[in-house]
């Protein structure tokens, strides 16, 4: 019934289309492009469309545009994904905490998440990049540690709009521990907003990671979308489809996930409207 | 007028902690960094063993935790934000010397987003639901996820490659000796391509802000009321529905100068434009853990002060701001 | 004398809607006549309200016709029609000051310069009573309580010495002493400018209590159309003697009590 409704939005299903197409690209990367897609294919900077086996052509070292594209979409989806993930538990977890508990607490955690939206949050990535050092899980950690705000600030706010309903009272009642109750009673059902918000975190995660590789902030030992749009800048009057096909990869999967985070957000908010 | 000035104090007071947490995260990044103060200090000054431990002991840094802590809370409080390895300067010198252009091109790019977008926003929202709403809509979602710095690049192919109508990087014509009005025409024109490339995904956020505040606004009972008084469209839509929707805007304004700021790195660096952005690329390049750490203190302190100036904004928008304070 | 507003065969269907809203509704309201249209949630009351000022949502389907002979033009919001809604807390524009939502119905519908339009308004406050008029228009919603917003909603509806005034439960927010006086206002200011009222309530007493027509609605058709006194003394309906006795209930029984 409601996914139905989700698919009778051309938009919504256009997003989950570009979010099927970039799963398969990011599971059928091994499979399709078994060898290491950082190693050399061909002659350098083969124009795309000239070679059957090279059909996106070849960067400045002759590595395949194609087999880049496919493996840089599994790292995309991974940092996003995993970023997002990491945010949106650290960020309920503290929202949480700071709702539940109240008082001081309440005030201390508050103000660090206010700190945290003051440090511009690519700023604060770079420096835990550029001081632990550059991998994948660093990567993640650095992007997280200026997403979470958002996931905190709104489970805060449902938590203190549901803490003081019938079922928390009588979690109370029957002496459960503040902490079980915070955490089996009050988060699971804080938890929805925080989770419309998702899409765009996952969004946001995707073009953060991409604008870390492009300043060579990004795993050394994996190819990336960023990374690619990087280094085809060096030959960018020669050869601007090194930089350009890679950011229009991005474009759609970015796109893609709003799409289709909009459409799922607004398919459950019209069956909750004739509720 | 009162009003805004005991929100301003308000507001200013609350700062203060979230500036103390901000400069303890900076302490404890320092610390976590390879090598200290006095390291990056004989790496750009020069010294011996002797010297470096005479420094160590001056600069309190064979101190415990808590007194280094406090001794780089005291340098702050003297406006000393330490010494860049990199540029062999105090650390403030070189950001302060950065920090104008960033502003010039963050200033611009804001005024640019905010201006267009509502205006679009305004289009969009003034009948939700046709044509051109979809249409505007779905143009700024499309927007919306173009990366600043691609963009910044294709642009770069575009006008500058292939059409050779602006310049390709910089801030401005190197030793061009113009002076006045031509050299400010000159920056302008260097300007146009970053302040699109680092406004463009925020003019799409405040379009879809408008247009949804603008959606929710309609719904409410006094845009019907205006119509039964009979108010013209024109003037519900700018002066009832838009002029109530533009409030969340403004916050955002706000709230967006810090996400801006991250953005200006990649777009300095693409367009070469020498503000503070680049200049935290070339700290994490040389690997100047001082100056990016100071970078991103004054960064803080620039979005507070940023913050402020929007909320006086907002109270001279919104005449229920304060309200409640003020019978207290 | 012709009427002002004539009503055939009225009927409203609202998008998704099993049932109509309101069908089948004849009515003529003459100049000046005060007419109260009563009946319980959900019968129509505020649709009728709405229909006959246009401001039904475009989704709604409108058959029959609404005509005015008493015009020699088709009613215009502001002008010819003055609405007051329910809830004065959200009929006003929050952020702007109700001195100027006032102004802005004379600038709009009078062809008034701003000058002229604020003069007027200021007049229109103390015509409501509100006190202090030429401080109070400079206030903002929030800072008036729901009578003082409602009587701003008054001065606005009226601004333009429409030809009927439409209230549509314009006293059901607020407490029973500013109801009374809310009451009292929009009948002086009808006789005063000669306007023609609908009043719209749930409160068959309030409503008998100075109507000289009463419209009992359920399910969207008008069950009885009457006189005042004969709707009272004797109702034709059976709705209209049901809602009667439950208001008379609490009389009727203590006096067969004892
Ligand atoms: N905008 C709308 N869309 C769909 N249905 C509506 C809408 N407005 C009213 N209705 C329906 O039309 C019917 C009549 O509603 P109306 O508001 O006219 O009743 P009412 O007599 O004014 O009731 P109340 O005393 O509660 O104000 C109701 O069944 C209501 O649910
Ligand atoms: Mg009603």
């Amino acid at each position: 019934m409601s996914l139905r409704r989700l698919f009778r939005s051309p938009e919504a299903v256009a997003g989950f289309v570009i979010l099927g197409l970039l799963g398969a690209m990011a599971l059928t990367a091994p499979l399709l492009f078994p060898g290491d897609p950082l190693a050399i294919a061909g002659q350098p900077l083969l124009r795309p469309f000239q070679d059957w086996a090279l059909p996106l052509g070849t960067d400045r070292l002759g590595r395949d545009v194609l087999a880049g594209l496919f493996h840089g979409a599994r790292t995309s989806l991974a940092v996003g994904l995993a970023a997002a993930a990491a945010s949106i538990l650290v960020g309920s977890v503290v929202g949480t905490v700071a709702g539940f508990a109240g008082g001081l607490v309440d005030e201390v955690l508050m103000r660090i998440t206010d700190a945290f939206q003051t440090v511009p949050g690519f700023l604060l990535s770079l420096a835990l990049v550029s001081v632990v050092g550059p991998s994948l899980s660093v990567v993640v950690a650095a992007i997280a540690l200026s997403a979470w705000t958002g996931p905190a600030r709104i489970a805060r706010a449902e938590v203190l709009s549901i803490r003081e309903r019938d079922y928390v009272a009588s979690a109370r009642v029957i002496g459960m521990h503040p902490i079980e109750i915070a955490f089996r009673e009050v988060l699971p059902n804080a938890l929805p907003p925080v989770l419309a918000l998702s899409s765009v975190i996952v969004a946001a995660a995707i073009l953060t990671e991409a604008a870390l590789s492009f300043l060579g902030l990004g795993d050394p030992n994996r190819v990336t979308w960023g990374g690619m749009i990087a280094e085809g800048r060096a030959v960018l009057r020669s050869a601007p489809f090194l930089s350009v096909i890679p950011g229009i990869a991005l474009v759609f999967s970015v796109l893609g996930v709003y799409l289709a985070g909009e459409g799922v957000v607004e398919s459950t908010a019209a069956r909750e409207g004739q509720a | 007028m009162n009003r805004a000035l005991r929100l301003l104090r308000r507001r200013l007071i609350g700062s203060i902690p979230v500036l103390l947490i901000v400069i303890v995260g900076s302490f404890l990044l320092l610390e976590a960094a390879p090598g200290d103060a006095v390291d990056a200090y004989v790496a750009s000054v020069g010294g011996d063993a002797g010297m470096i431990e005479a420094l160590r002991q001056s600069w309190g840094l064979d101190a415990s935790p808590m007194t280094r802590l406090a001794a780089y809370l005291w340098a702050l409080l003297h406006l000393d934000l330490g010494h860049s390895v990199a540029f062999s300067r105090p650390v403030l010198d070189v950001v302060l010397e950065r920090l104008p252009n960033t502003l010039l091109l963050m200033g611009a790019a804001t005024a640019l987003s905010f201006a267009l977008g509502t205006a679009l926003g305004i289009l969009a929202g003034a009948r939700p639901g046709s044509a051109r709403d979809r249409l505007l809509s779905i143009g700024s979602l499309a927007l919306y996820a173009v990366p600043g710095f691609w963009l910044a690049l294709v642009l770069t192919i575009v006008f500058s490659v292939e059409l050779r109508w602006l310049p390709l990087s910089g801030m401005e014509t190197i030793a061009s000796g113009k002076t006045g009005f031509a050299r400010a025409l000159d920056i302008a024109r260097h300007m146009v391509l970053p302040v699109t490339s680092l406004g463009l995904i925020y003019l799409a956020l405040y379009l879809r802000m408008m247009r949804a505040g603008m959606a929710e606004v309609w719904r409410m009972d006094f845009t019907l009321a205006a119509r039964a008084r009979g108010i013209g469209r024109r003037r519900i839509v700018l002066r009832h529905v838009a002029r109530n929707a533009l409030l969340p805007l403004v916050t955002m304004l706000g709230l967006q100068s810090a996400q801006m700021l991250g953005g200006s790195v990649v777009i300095e660096s693409v367009f070469s434009v020498p503000g503070l952005g680049r200049l935290a690329q070339e700290a994490v390049g040389s690997r100047d853990t001082p100056l990016l750490i100071g970078i991103i203190l004054v960064s803080a302190v620039l979005v507070i002060v940023i913050n402020l100036l929007v909320d006086i904004a907002y109270a001279a928008l919104d005449p229920r701001v304060g309200a409640n304070e003020a019978n207290a | 004398m012709s009427p002002l507003l004539s009503l055939r065969g009225l009927g409203v269907r609202y998008s998704g809607a099993t049932a109509a809203a309101l069908e089948g509704v004849d009515l003529d309201l003459a100049p000046g006549e005060r007419l109260a249209v009563i009946g319980e949630s959900g019968s129509g009351k505020s649709t009728l309200a709405r229909a006959i000022a246009g401001l039904l949502p475009q989704t709604a389907t409108l058959e029959g016709t609404i005509a005015w002979p008493g015009l020699d033009h088709p009613a215009r919001n502001g002008r010819d029609i003055g609405f007051v809604f329910q809830d004065p807390g959200s009929s006003l524009d929050p952020v702007m000051s109700v001195g100027k939502q006032v102004a802005e119905v004379a600038h709009a519908n009078l062809d008034m310069d701003w000058r002229a339009a604020m003069r007027l308004a200021v007049e229109l406050l103390d015509r409501v009573r509100l006190p202090e008029p030429s401080v109070l228009a400079h206030a903002y919603p929030h800072q008036l309580s729901g009578g003082q917003k409602q009587r701003v909603a008054i001065a606005a509806a009226i601004a333009a010495r429409p030809r009927l005034l439409i209230a549509d439960e314009a006293t059901s927010a607020l407490d029973t002493i500013v109801q009374a006086e809310i009451v009292a206002l929009i009948r002086e200011l009808v006789a005063e400018d000669g306007m023609a009222l609908i009043f719209v309530s749930h409160d068959i007493a309030l409503a008998a209590s100075f109507a000289e027509r009463i419209a009992v609605f359920r399910h969207g058709r008008m069950v009885e159309l009457a006189p005042t006194v004969e709707l009272v003394a004797q109702p034709r309906s059976d709705y209209s003697r049901a809602l009667l006795a439950a208001h008379l209930g609490l009389e009727a029984h203590s006096g067969a009590g004892i």
